[in-house]
Formats: structure tokens, C-alpha cells, sequence
């Protein structure tokens, strides 16, 4: 099939558009498909969320530089390629650039541009007990067998008591 | 066994086919996945973190203006039918009522009131999500919009620069925000046209499941339509693509029925019949087979060739014939020939009710 807009290259991709009401299909060669912002790699790479987790089993390996495991849940890169779950809101920035791929294939994009949040003060919260918090990531440590960090943890947590 | 007349509107005002569309669209959901700060995420935190997060968020909840008179249930403590019951109803996920592979979770709950509900340690902390009847976007999302932006004020939600709205699984990961919309396509199921409508959806980024979600199967022409980016993309974005899609997808199936009865009328009339006929006297009555016939009578209603039957008792045939629907009116849990009979019998009640 050749492309609907030049008449010339092959068409690689159907675009369907929708405006207004009225859709339109378009048959578009990659260069006139670049040429409108539909990127053609991203397309055609792009995996239904049924794939997800084979996704992330087959392209997803660790950039370099990233350190193996989040400090905060202990969570690594090889647990969210098993369970397609990440293990906290710090794995986000532990595993950062690792996600900032998977996010672009996953999403077409990795920037939120939507609302933005902004927390409350935590003199506005009610008081949860920093102990408690430190308590759960020695438990979470130990499980771990990070005992270094235990130890760390553990000290921290005299500190406070 | 769970009463459900405790809650504010017994967890059914998206039943009330009062939306725009509501023959063809039963209901609109919108939800947004949010994570406190300072816990590991729900399937990785502990029981203990689960519960502490249950705590913190119920003193939230008890001084919320946007939702009254809320009702917290602790999932974790009901019976399986119960769970099931509440599920079936559409008010929590299969994963919060532990009806996926994995047990209930210690600390799983659901605050609910009218039309909206806010689930707690499902896949993510907090699951808010507002259910309405009929094709309501906009208002939908009003509700869900106040309601998250009072709750991000008493909680810290983990919200991340350039990430957005931090999430366990990083498809919803951004605005966090899903948006399905639950629709009748018999039109096009029958007219062979919804293949080419279905792709179409995938290719414009929107995405099509069963009645109940994730892995659910098709049942009754019944699809819920939804996005499938949650990043890169601003809420109001999302929300106005949805809205465009299906309209566009509700004008097909409008132009479908109209094909339908210009070329086949007497055979789809005769079909659609036969469907009535059978679910105003059949003595048993499997799940799917209810869903298809409930689904030939839907179109007929939708195309004025059966008259007196109202939507509304439509939508409520659809709930309240599953299991532990059946069940909870029965008082006893069924087995599935014992609820195939039940069923029959409901149906044909509520049938003959109406014709009165």
C-alpha cells in the first residue's frame, strides 16, 4: 500500500484520527508518520498491558551505575521483573533510569504532565511514629539478610528510644 | 452476612440508568491510585505497615467533607461470600476481596458512600473511585477530583517530580488514573463490525475488558472501554480522548442496530423474542446464559420492540442474578445447580413484576 500523504514511500502505519465527531484513517510511510509526531519505532514496540510483565522480563536490564537494591524496602530489580511490582515509592528513584525506559515504552512518554501535588506540611499531619517506621525497615532488613543495614538501623533506633 | 441496607444507598445508585446513553452505557468509573509516603507498597509491606496505614487514613476519612456519611468495611474480616457479594456489585476489585490467586490481605478495606468509594491496601494504599450510572464523565471526575484533593491534604501522598503519582504496578503510574466506561455492543457483535472497533480502540491507546476488569471475559456483548496510558498525558486529556472514543463507538452501535433492522429485521425481532420469552419462564438459568439473553432483551428495549421494561430493573437483573446475589437473597450460600434455579425464579419474578 503506498502512503495516503506522498503518493510515494510504502505505508508502514495506520493512523486513525479523530476529530470532532468524524474519524479518518490514514495509511502513512514511516517518513510522513515521523514527519506528523507518530513516532513508528515506539508503535510498533509498544506491548499491551497483558505483556507487561514479559516486557519488563525481556527488555529491562539494570543500567549501569544503579545500585542493586532500594535502601528503603530492600526491593531489587530482579523482584520487579518476578512480580511487575515495585516495592516502594523510593524504588523509583533507586531503579530511576532503569524506569525511565520502561515508562517510554510502556506510556510513550516518562514525564508526568498532569496535576501536580503538593504535601501537606508535616506539622498539618497527624504525628506517625518515625520509631515505628525505622522498626518495619529492620524487620525488612533482617528478612533481607542485610545485616549491615540492620545494624545501621538498629542504632538509629536506640537513638530515638 | 454483610447488610448492605447500612450503606448509604446499599452500594446500587450506578444502577439507576439516569446517565446520558443508558441503554448503551450502564455506567461510568473513574479511579485514582494513590501511596501514602514512609510505607513499602501494599504487596510488599507487612501486615503490621498494612494496618498502621488502615489507622492513619480511617482519622482521615472520619473528617472528610466531600464523602458523607461513610461506611468503612473491614474486607478482611468478611466471610467469602461476602466479599464476593461486594464484588459482584461492583464496589471492590477482585484483588481487594482476595478472589484473585492470592488471599484477602490483612488491612483490606473499602470506605464507601454514595457513588463513591475508596479502597484501602489494594495493589496500591488508596484506590479512590467514583461509579456512576449512564455516560458521566465530567461528573464523575468532579467527585473524584474534591475528594482527592481534601484527602492529599490530611495524608502525604508519595508524589514523585518527574513521575508523577507513584504507583506498585508502573502502568499507572502519573496521573494514576483509570476511566472505564461499561457499555452494551450487541449491535455490533451481531453485525460482525466489533472486531474492527476493538482494534481500533488499541490502536488510539484506549483499551476494552470484560464486565469485571483485568482477565475478565466478555459476557453479554458487555465491554468496559478505558485508557491504557496513565503518563505524559494530562487528566483532562485522558478524560476528553475516552469521551471522544466512545462517542464515536456509541454512534457505530446506534448505526449497527439500524442496519440490524433494515436487513434482518423479522430475524433479529424473532431472536430477541425468543430471548424474552426464555427468561420470562426457563426454570434454570446458568450465569452466562442469563448475561445472553439479558443481553437480547436489552436490545429490544433499545430498539422499542419490547415496551413497560425499564432499564433500571435491566441493570439490576444484571447484578443481582450472580452468586452470591442469589445467595444473600436466599440467606444460604448456593451451589451453582441450586443457584441456576434461583436464578430462573428471580428473573421471572422480576419480569412478571414489571409487566403488571
Amino acid at each position: 500500500m503506498i502512503c495516503d500523504l506522498c503518493k510515494d514511500g510504502e505505508a508502514v502505519i495506520q493512523l486513525t484520527e479523530i476529530e470532532g465527531s468524524g474519524v479518518r484513517q490514514l495509511h502513512l510511510c514511516e517518513k510522513c508518520a515521523a514527519e506528523r509526531g507518530v513516532e513508528t519505532t515506539l508503535t510498533a514496540a509498544k506491548p499491551q498491558i497483558n505483556n507487561f510483565l514479559q516486557t519488563i522480563h525481556e527488555q529491562m536490564p539494570a543500567a549501569k551505575g544503579e545500585p542493586a537494591q532500594c535502601s528503603f524496602c530492600q526491593a531489587t530489580l530482579a523482584d520487579f521483573r518476578a512480580t511487575g511490582r515495585l516495592g516502594c515509592a523510593h524504588c523509583y528513584d533507586t531503579f530511576e533510569s532503569s524506569l525511565r525506559d520502561l515508562l517510554r515504552r510502556v506510556h510513550g512518554n516518562s514525564r508526568h504532565i498532569g496535576r501536580r501535588y503538593v504535601a501537606p506540611l508535616p506539622t498539618e499531619l497527624p504525628h506517625v511514629s518515625s520509631a515505628t517506621e525505622l522498626r518495619d525497615r529492620l524487620k525488612r532488613a533482617i528478612d533481607a539478610e542485610q545485616f549491615e543495614l540492620a545494624a545501621d538501623i538498629r542504632d538509629k533506633l536506640r537513638g530515638i528510644e | 452476612m454483610l447488610d448492605l441496607s447500612l450503606l448509604p444507598d446499599g452500594g446500587a445508585s450506578w444502577l439507576d440508568a439516569s446517565g446520558e446513553h443508558a441503554d448503551i452505557v450502564i455506567s461510568t468509573r473513574i479511579r485514582l491510585a494513590r501511596n501514602l509516603e514512609g510505607y513499602a507498597f501494599t504487596p510488599r509491606a507487612r501486615d503490621g505497615e498494612r494496618l498502621r496505614i488502615l489507622t492513619q487514613v480511617r482519622e482521615a476519612f472520619a473528617s472528610l467533607r466531600s464523602i458523607e456519611d461513610g461506611v468503612l468495611v473491614r474486607v478482611d474480616e468478611l466471610a467469602p461470600e461476602d466479599r464476593l457479594l461486594l464484588h459482584e456489585r461492583h464496589l471492590v476489585s477482585k484483588e481487594l476481596a482476595g478472589l484473585n490467586d492470592q488471599p484477602v490481605r490483612t488491612g483490606a478495606a473499602v470506605y464507601l458512600s454514595r457513588g463513591v468509594g475508596i479502597m484501602v491496601n489494594e495493589e496500591d494504599h488508596l484506590r479512590l473511585q467514583a461509579l456512576h450510572s449512564g455516560f458521566h464523565v465530567a461528573d464523575a471526575f468532579g467527585v473524584i477530583e474534591r475528594l482527592d484533593a481534601e484527602l492529599g491534604n490530611k495524608v502525604p501522598y508519595a508524589f514523585h517530580n518527574e513521575f508523577g503519582y507513584l504507583t506498585a504496578c508502573p502502568t499507572n503510574v502519573g496521573t494514576g488514573l483509570r476511566a472505564s466506561v461499561l457499555i452494551h455492543l450487541p449491535g455490533l457483535v451481531l453485525t460482525k463490525e466489533i472486531g474492527k472497533v476493538l482494534a481500533g480502540l488499541q490502536q488510539v491507546g484506549l483499551t476494552y475488558r470484560g464486565m469485571y476488569g483485568e482477565g475478565s471475559e466478555v459476557v453479554g456483548n458487555f465491554f468496559q472501554i478505558s485508557n491504557q496510558t496513565t503518563l505524559g498525558r494530562s487528566e483532562g486529556e485522558l478524560l476528553d480522548y475516552l469521551v471522544r472514543v466512545v462517542r464515536h463507538v456509541i454512534e457505530r452501535e446506534e448505526e449497527a442496530r439500524r442496519v440490524l433492522l433494515r436487513d434482518a429485521g423479522y430475524i433479529i425481532e424473532d431472536k430477541l423474542w425468543r430471548a424474552f420469552g426464555t427468561l420470562r419462564y426457563a426454570r434454570s438459568l446458568s450465569f452466562e446464559e442469563a448475561m445472553n439473553y439479558l443481553s437480547g432483551v436489552r436490545l429490544a428495549v433499545g430498539l422499542k420492540l419490547i415496551s413497560g421494561l425499564s432499564v433500571y430493573t435491566l441493570n439490576k437483573l444484571l447484578i443481582f442474578s450472580q452468586l452470591a446475589h442469589l445467595g444473600h437473597t436466599e440467606g444460604r450460600a448456593l451451589t451453582e445447580s441450586e443457584a441456576n434455579v434461583a436464578r430462573a425464579r428471580y428473573v421471572r419474578d422480576t419480569l412478571a413484576a414489571e409487566a403488571e
